[in-house]
């Protein structure tokens, strides 16, 4: 848990993290869905 | 050894409940809030502080819901706006209302009560709908149509009368009614409430039903923001074990998404409604553990919610690779909540 400052900051601290892990993760997998989607779904195809 | 704050055992156990939460997510356009909070209180976790983290995993499920819904377009920001005082009074006052809960000690109790009806009456209505034989949908036929409810409430003229997105108008006090109403859930569980809301925009304020989509998906982003700040200025929210989740729905959700290609939502629905009886008889053995402090209920119980998920994650997956294998491309199912 996110222990310092204020109430008010702490928990504009959650928010802003956990915004910036939506985005991170949203981007990141779409990048990798991009990449890994296709070979995986010819590998299961050709199973 | 310790990863954002959790054992290995935890972070494994998180990242891939995550993963199953947001299959279901993906997949069916909902679920993604309602199990956390009971997997938490099984878990051992007090009622605000599982409360609290399922409030910021929805904020951040509903971020990503967002951006992947972004082009969509059937959004009434207006209506979401004027929702957003009752919103964020109803979540206040369900948070109020835990932690009153909690100074008697009795959230866990109150709370695990809760979720076990609402995950029962979910579950029967799943089970009910995978089970008609008919297989009829409630849609209407003309996509600008409100229902008979939604007409006579908005025949009633009580100020201030707000015009929406289409030009029609509804009473303030109606949208702050339902956003309240929905907010106070959402607050009290810890939810993203939009098996709730959205019927609520569609029955009670009187929006086309794409509409009512499209602004209870924004609706999710504001309870979660309101949730996650409300819970946070407690200081009760878990990151890691937030972050753990999100690492793995955001995953899970993408596969289960790209799943309604493949697989016909109806083959798996029944399976979704007898995961969420299992769910709710889950939350009552936990609560019987709790009552007699018989740890061989903490264990059923445990090995009820968790398998039960990945029983049916397994079988959309099972579902989903030997469509492919088949080669046969189903209709492209969901767009969204439902």
């Amino acid at each position: 848990m996110i222990e310092f400052a204020s109430p008010t900051v702490q928990a504009l601290a959650v928010v802003a993290l956990v915004t910036v892990e939506a985005v991170v993760l949203y981007t990141g997998y779409g990048v990798l869905e991009r990449l890994a989607g296709p070979p995986v779904i010819e590998r299961i195809e050709n199973a | 050894m310790a990863v954002l704050g959790l054992s290995v055992e935890l972070l494994v156990l998180f990242v891939g409940f995550g993963f199953m939460v947001g299959v279901f997510f993906g997949f069916f356009g909902m679920g993604g809030s309602f199990l956390v909070t009971p997997a938490l209180l099984i878990l051992g976790y007090p009622a605000p502080v599982a409360i609290g983290s399922s409030m910021a995993f929805v904020f951040g499920t509903a971020i990503i819901a967002t951006m992947k819904h972004a082009d969509v377009g059937n959004v009434d920001y207006r209506l979401g706006a004027l929702m957003f005082v009752g919103i964020t009074l109803g979540i206040e006052g369900g948070r109020l209302f835990v932690f009153f809960l909690e100074e008697l000690g009795r959230a866990e109790l109150v709370v695990g009560i809760a979720y076990v009806l609402l995950l029962a009456a979910i579950g029967v209505l799943f089970t009910r709908s995978a089970l008609r034989a008919d297989g009829a949908d409630d849609e209407p036929d003309d996509p600008d149509e409100i229902p008979e409810l939604a007409k006579t409430i908005k025949s009633y003229d009580v100020p201030p009368m707000m015009t929406l997105a289409d030009g029609s108008k509804a009473s303030l006090w109606t949208i702050s009614g339902v956003g309240g109403g929905v907010g106070l859930v959402s607050g009290f569980l810890g939810i993203g409430g939009g098996f709730i809301r959205m019927p609520a925009i569609y029955y009670l304020i009187g929006v086309p039903l794409a509409v009512a989509v499209g602004t209870s998906l924004f609706g999710a982003l504001i309870s979660g923001g309101v949730g996650a700040f409300s819970y946070g200025r407690s200081g009760v929210i878990d990151v890691g074990v937030v972050t753990a989740l999100l690492v793995g729905s955001a995953l899970g959700a993408r596969i289960g998404s790209a799943a309604t290609v493949y697989v016909d939502e109806s083959d798996v629905t029944i399976y979704f409604g007898i995961m969420l009886l299992l769910a709710s008889a889950a939350v009552a053995f936990g609560e019987i553990a709790n009552w007699t402090g018989i740890a061989a209920f903490d264990t059923v119980s445990f090995v009820l919610l968790i398998g039960s998920s990945a029983l049916v994650t397994t079988i959309i997956l099972y579902y989903g690779t030997k469509e492919i294998r088949a080669g046969a491309l189903g209709p492209a199912a969901t767009t969204g909540e439902k």
